[in-house]
């Protein structure tokens, strides 16, 4: 046992003994090994990004949101199917709500009509371009998925007699209003004044698409003055039980066909969307990058772990006389086997720990430069690079290892 | 329990009484196949060895020392015949069992030194000792003292390239006795040296010698072989004499 471990610490005192005397040929070597690390932990990171950055922005939507819509989240190849179906009206709203309130134990909560659309709006000499506005009533305060950083939401009586009051999502506030408080003041939007009396806390952008931080929130009352009373929106409805979705999504849907006086057997002519459709949509996309991150990696370690075996035949050949001298000092077979293999392992050992700097700086450079882009180092991905790099190097250094073991020791002894 | 080095004198040499049988080999052959061709490098060579005795084997260029001197050394095994290390029947142990014994039983001192070039001469003598499971603590002490032995207490950290050849012979000879083996065995021991530094190093074998050892030495300089008690001369794979010298 004791002989093993001194063994062990032999060979590895050989390992990097051989590979700083040869350290231009080792580094070549264990460039297949870096690229594949690099491929392997890259990957990893981007995943990992993804998911994380995936989930912040499912949470700016909600989890226990339902959002019914003409449209789904989707894409959809019938599309003559949808475009047809009747709009989503402010009273369908209260009706809903009539509906769920006479619903014994009822799944949903409250639903909350949201109008959106895209604008620009002023405030003195500033002008800010794509903006989105959001018309709604005092309910929102119910579904709202982030916090007042300053003032207040409107309440029920501005939001029914439309005054003109906004709440500024926190990019539109520092923008308008740089270095100062934005409360009291007054926002143009297409030339009505919407006085600012709430400013919303930092959420981020939705899937690096677009930023929840670039919206107005108005009273749909106030909007509906201006532009409209068919204006088309959305029914937000928040559910009581997150984990219960699909039964509450069941609930609404037979709620929703009632509202919109719906025959048996005809087809919804609404959706209900909600968060899981992202999700359902986004995982092809990890697993197009996990595919692509295997086959890079599996190519450059394939690639590094011939490159690791020929240098492991060329280490035994050179050394063949000190393999026939070791076996006269009384090495055995397991012992030189262990030795190669250990020399093999180091030399992806050291690719693996370099691959996994140059993976950590890329990373960090990536966090400093584009702070949105999610990337995450995580501490599963050195586990699985060194388990990575440990199986290359074994997997590759033992045909050369086990040639050696086997050496005839007189053989090893003539060779010169 | 290693005596006191004494002063090499070459006219009046030191006879130990033969100890225990330590090798007995009998009727061993080797053959060698070279495509059609069968080399007979052995023909049935029978031979006793005993503890205390300092053996040269010699014999022309082609005769077989080699070969005699490997199947000794448990480097190989014969093709046929018996051979008895210590009592114990060597000619079918596999691998990693002649390993065993060569580590603990058998130095070995090569015409080319065959030291690790990276390696200092502590750690080169250090060797035997990992592969005999020795603590590290111990196994400095130890080849400390066996580098003191052969004269080496000052060059033990110097590599194989910052030591001379007589000197790198000397690390080679430490390396050998460093377990105690029950024999020493020398191929050509002197044969990349000058002849003053080869007779330096046959110095050295007459005080291991004096410390108890057994050495066998191959060799085709009578001169050195002139050192040893006993001459064994093989032609063609066979012996052609034995004859104990005083
Ligand atoms: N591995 C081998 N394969 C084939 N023939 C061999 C092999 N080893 C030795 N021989 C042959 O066996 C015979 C004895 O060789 P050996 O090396 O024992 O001679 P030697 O007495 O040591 O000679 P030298 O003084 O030149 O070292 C020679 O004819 C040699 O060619
Ligand atoms: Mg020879």
């Amino acid at each position: 046992m004791t002989r093993t471990i001194y063994e062990f610490t032999e060979s590895f005192r050989i390992a990097f003994g051989q590979i700083r005397a040869n350290a231009m040929r080792s580094v070549l070597t264990a460039l297949g090994v870096i690229i594949g690390i690099v491929a392997v932990t890259l990957m990893g990171t981007a995943i990992n990004g993804i998911d994380i950055g995936f989930r912040n922005s499912l949470a700016m939507l909600g989890e226990d949101m339902l959002y019914v819509q003409r449209w789904p989240w989707r894409r959809v190849e019938d599309w003559w199917n949808y475009v047809n179906r009747p709009p989503i009206r402010f009273e369908m709203a209260e009706q809903l709500n009539r509906i769920i309130e006479n619903t014994p134990n009822s799944l949903l909560e409250v639903a909350v009509p949201v109008a959106g659309r895209g604008t620009s709006v002023k405030a003195g000499d500033v002008k800010l371009t794509g903006i989105v506005i959001f018309g709604t009533t005092a309910d929102y305060s119910r579904i709202v998925t982030t916090d007042v950083t300053d003032g207040r939401l409107f309440n029920d009586v501005e939001a029914n007699t439309g005054r003109q009051v906004c709440v500024l999502g926190s990019s539109v506030a520092e923008n308008l209003f740089p270095g100062r408080s934005a409360l009291d003041q007054v926002v143009d939007i297409r030339g009505q004044h919407f006085t600012v009396i709430g400013v919303l806390a930092k959420q981020g952008e939705f899937l690096g698409l677009f930023s929840f931080d670039n919206q107005i929130v108005v009273p749909l009352n106030a909007l509906r003055k201006y532009w409209g009373s068919r204006i088309d929106l959305e029914l937000r409805v928040k559910v009581r039980d997150k984990l219960r979705m699909t039964q509450a999504e069941e609930e609404l849907t037979g709620a929703m066909r009632r509202v919109r006086r719906q025959l048996p057997g005809e087809r919804d002519n609404f959706s209900i969307n909600q968060q899981q459709a992202f999700k359902e949509q986004l995982d092809p996309v990890k697993t197009g990058i996990a595919v692509a991150g295997l086959f890079i990696t599996g190519l450059s370690l394939f690639v590094g772990a011939i490159g690791i075996m020929n240098i492991t035949f060329v280490s035994v050949k050179e050394r063949t006389k000190e393999i026939g001298t070791r076996k006269a000092l009384g090495a055995r077979r397991r012992t030189i086997l262990l030795q190669f293999l250990i020399e093999a392992v180091s030399i992806c050992l050291i690719g693996g720990v370099v691959g996994l700097a140059i993976t950590f700086f890329t990373c960090l450079g990536i966090s400093v430069a584009l702070p949105a882009l999610p990337v995450e180092f995580s501490a599963g991905l050195m586990v699985i690079s060194m388990v990575v790099s440990i199986v290359t190097g074994i997997v590759s250094g033992f045909a050369p290892a086990w040639g050696a073991s086997r050496l005839d020791p007189v053989e090893a002894l003539r060779y010169e | 329990m290693i005596p006191p080095v004494a002063p090499a004198d070459a006219r009046r040499r030191t006879v130990r009484p033969p100890g225990a049988l330590v090798i007995k080999i009998e009727g061993v052959t080797k053959l060698y196949k070279m495509g059609s061709e069968t080399i007979h490098a052995l023909r049935g060579v029978n031979l006793e060895i005993y503890r205390n005795e300092y053996l040269a084997i010699m014999g022309p260029s082609g005769s077989g020392k080699s070969t005699l001197m490997n199947m000794l050394g448990c480097l190989d095994t014969p093709t046929a015949g018996r051979y008895d290390f210590n009592g114990k029947n060597v000619a079918h142990m596999v691998d990693d069992e002649l390993a065993e014994i060569r580590n603990r039983e058998i130095g070995f001192v090569f015409q080319t030194f065959n030291l690790l070039p990276r390696s200092d001469a502590l750690h080169n003598v250090e060797l035997p000792l990992i592969y005999a499971g020795i603590p590290a603590h111990a196994r400095h002490e130890k080849a400390l003292a066996a580098l003191r032995n052969v004269g080496l207490g000052d060059r033990v950290h110097h590599r194989p390239n910052e030591l001379s050849g007589g000197q790198r012979q000397r690390v080679a000879i430490a390396r050998a006795l460093v377990n105690h083996p029950s024999i020493l065995l020398a191929d050509e021991p002197t044969g990349n040296l000058d002849s003053k530094t080869g007779e330096e190093i046959m110095g050295l074998f007459e005080q291991l010698y004096d410390q108890g050892h057994t050495i066998i030495v191959v060799t085709h300089e009578e001169d050195i072989a002139r050192h040893a008690r006993r001459i064994v001369r093989l032609r063609d794979g066979l012996i052609e004499s034995d004859t104990t010298v005083a």
